[in-house]
């Protein structure tokens, strides 16, 4: 028996609750390599705490998506069997933890536009996904906080810090374009009240970074060529990559239960 | 949390120290009274006390790396949250333990520095490697199982901050064998594959979990100065007996075998008898020569130098900081 | 190489009753506020509190041991301040 991987119904809001999902797991993926491996033990425990709350926000929006594609899917599913073109999320959430700068500043750089898209999904007319928000809201927000501590202590701690810093927000700062398209099929479900309009939160999201970037004393990059296509199963390398440890287990013994 | 056995050498009787200072000492600890750090107590003691307690640490930090190893391919989201998190409490518990060494008069950087230069020890079950989903079941059932033994009785120790510190790991890690089983259980209950890999994770593990409560009594290099000053309340042999009795019937309930021809229930002393541990391989791991030694201190050490300029940072930055609210107050 | 040392703060928790913070531990940190974070993700990860303080160790005053007996053993015998020093009959119900 081989069972290789699954193909996904392509509604507009199975497609929508599965990319918010994709970017919960891939980030708090992301986070969980650090465990054993942070630069203080403090910070290991901190890290670890902000992996298991995205991946918890990951296993109630898979679990959401499974009773609306009603295909009798779990969580697990969608997470592990789905190819690479499959995933939607951000190119952001999937770049490489790199070194203890380019981690926090992509969380900077996440959590800043997630923790008000959560706040605003909290009126959402749909009522899991709004109280998926309000729970996710509380957690971004802490993220949120610790990553700007951090980058103003690494921004205005040593010159070898700054250096470091302020090269982890040039990397990464092409991705952060991405966090403002409107994917063709959520353009319905926004109208509809069910979706937030990301491109409200820009001004926000910028003016939040905008404030951390200062006191941190680093430089905020210019707005050059943005990459894209997460949200389109166009993703970097590092993907793939990612999903090959992630699913190892379950594509080397399909069927079988853990 | 792995308070295994290691190898604690207990100080002699040091210099004239003040005998009646010592004799008090001993009288509260006879009353099952608790030391606290600014207390009188014999340089002896306090010795010993930072030894294990730091080795108890570092065995707990060193100890993510096996499990962690498994994080990222967690064969679904549920056991990669609990995985995380046990792993995670094992980071944590670290971090007790270490505050309760610094009460005695050490800083926590000292002892990693130790760590990381060779001259500490930590638990020898920690160079053996994870070679399959299955040996995360086997880790959380067997060697938390083993810990479990150990640390029971250490809330009970003398020493009132490594006491407490006690009584809240095993508060915490109560899920941490019950994690374990369940995985094993699931796996012992799953596809043939599935049992095999259980069966060989059991295989690998039983003889190293047996050598985690040290050597035995009649060979150990515990004086009787941790069982006088009651940090050390039971025998090697004793706990690895009880773990023993617990551990047997639970294989049996998932359907493996114990790798062990030589192992019988004794009717008569309602006691389960196995058979000889080589404790070759104990001293070989122990001396640096288990199949992960290099690589576990390896990865310590990268975490560690790694972090060093983030360590830098921060206190650079606490630094300016100090310095700005100083001028401002100057200003006012 | 040896390490620089990060300062040591001690962390005390409020429970979810309502009760005086209380003493859980120590942790190293920079500065407070990266103290104030830690404390959080090392000793509430599993509800077990609503507030932290963090305080410099270095802060801390502590009594003198070899002081006990003239601290705190006159107290023991003012057997007085205690309501089950007084006889009051049972007639009289609880007071």
């Amino acid at each position: 028996m081989y069972t290789g991987s699954i193909t996904v119904a392509d509604t507009p809001l199975l497609r929508y609750v599965l990319s918010r999902a994709d970017d919960a797991l891939v980030l708090g993926h992301r986070l969980s390599e650090w465990c054993g491996h942070a630069p203080v033990l403090e910070e290991d425990m901190a890290l670890s705490n902000m992996a298991l709350d995205l991946i918890g926000q990951a296993r109630a929006l898979y679990t959401y998506a499974a009773e609306v594609e009603g295909a009798g899917r779990d969580e697990d599913a969608y997470a592990y069997l789905r190819d690479v073109t499959s995933y939607a999320n951000l190119l952001l959430v999937e770049q490489p933890n790199g070194d203890f700068a380019q981690t926090i500043v992509r969380q900077l750089l996440f959590s800043a536009f997630i923790d008000p898209y959560w706040r605003a999904l909290m009126t959402s007319s749909d009522p899991t996904l709004a109280a998926i928000a309000a729970k996710a809201e509380k957690e971004s927000a802490y993220h949120l906080r610790h990553a700007s501590e951090w980058t103003v202590r690494l921004g205005d701690g040593t010159p070898e810090s700054h250096e470091r810093a302020q090269q982890a927000l040039d990397t990464l700062w092409p991705f952060t374009g991405e966090l403002f398209t409107v994917p063709a099929g959520d353009r319905g479900l926004i109208d509809a009240g069910v979706a937030v309009d990301p491109e409200t939160l820009r001004a926000p999201w910028r003016a939040t970074v905008a404030r951390v970037v200062e006191r941190a004393t680093l430089t905020l990059p210019a707005d050059g060529w943005m990459q894209r296509g997460g949200r389109e199963g166009r993703h970097s390398e590092h993907l793939g990559h990612l999903l090959s440890d992630l699913q190892y287990l379950q594509r080397a013994f399909p069927g079988a239960t853990w | 949390m792995y308070a295994q056995s290691l190898n604690q050498q207990v100080e002699g009787t040091t210099a004239p120290e003040d005998a009646e200072a010592a004799a008090r000492f001993q009288a509260r600890v006879d009353a099952e009274e608790r030391i606290e750090p600014n207390d009188w107590m014999p340089a002896a003691y306090r010795r010993t006390l930072v030894r294990q307690i730091s080795q108890h640490a570092h065995s707990e930090i060193v100890g993510m790396l096996p499990e962690g190893n498994w994080i990222t391919r967690a064969p679904s989201l549920r056991r990669k949250a609990a995985l995380i998190a046990k792993v995670q409490d094992e980071c944590g518990h670290g971090m007790y333990l270490y505050a309760a060494a610094e009460t005695l008069g050490v800083t926590r950087e000292q002892l990693v520095d130790e760590l990381l230069a060779g001259k500490a020890k930590y638990s020898s079950i920690f160079n053996y490697p994870t070679l399959t989903w299955a040996d995360i079941g086997a880790i959380g059932w067997l060697v938390d199982g083993a810990a479990i033994m150990n640390q029971i009785p250490l809330c009970r120790c003398s020493f009132g901050p490594y006491s407490r510190a006690m009584i809240r790991v095993c508060k915490e890690e109560s899920f941490h064998q019950r994690q374990g089983y369940e995985i094993m259980l699931t796996l012992a209950r799953g596809t043939a594959a599935q049992k095999v890999m259980a069966q060989d994770a059991l295989n690998r593990w039983w003889w190293p979990c047996l050598m985690m409560f040290g050597p035995p009594d009649a060979q150990s290099q515990h004086s009787d100065a941790s069982t006088r000053w009651k940090i050390k309340r039971f025998s090697n042999d004793a706990l690895r007996q009880k773990f023993v009795d617990a551990t047997v019937p639970q294989a049996h309930f998932l359907g493996l075998t114990l790798p062990d021809p030589a192992l019988r229930f004794n009717e008569a002393t309602s006691h389960w008898e196995f058979g000889e541990i080589d404790w070759t391989e104990f001293k070989q791991v122990l001396a640096g020569n288990g199949p992960c030694n290099r690589d576990r201190m390896a990865a310590r050490r990268a975490a560690h130098t790694s972090g060093d300029w983030v360590r830098e940072a921060a206190q650079a930055y606490a630094a300016k900081e100090r310095a700005r609210s100083a001028a401002a107050a100057g200003a006012a | 190489m040896s390490t620089p040392t990060t300062p040591l703060w001690e962390v005390f928790i409020r429970s979810r009753t309502g009760l005086a913070h209380k003493h859980v531990g120590s942790l190293h940190a920079a500065d407070a506020t990266l103290a104030v974070q830690a404390a959080r993700d090392l000793y509430t990860r599993r509800g077990e509190g609503n507030s932290v303080w963090v305080v410099p160790s270095s802060a801390i005053t502590a009594s003198d041991p070899n002081d006990k007996g003239m601290m705190f053993d006159p107290a023991d015998s003012k057997v007085y301040r205690h309501p089950t020093f007084y006889e009051v009959p049972d007639e009289v119900g609880h007071m």
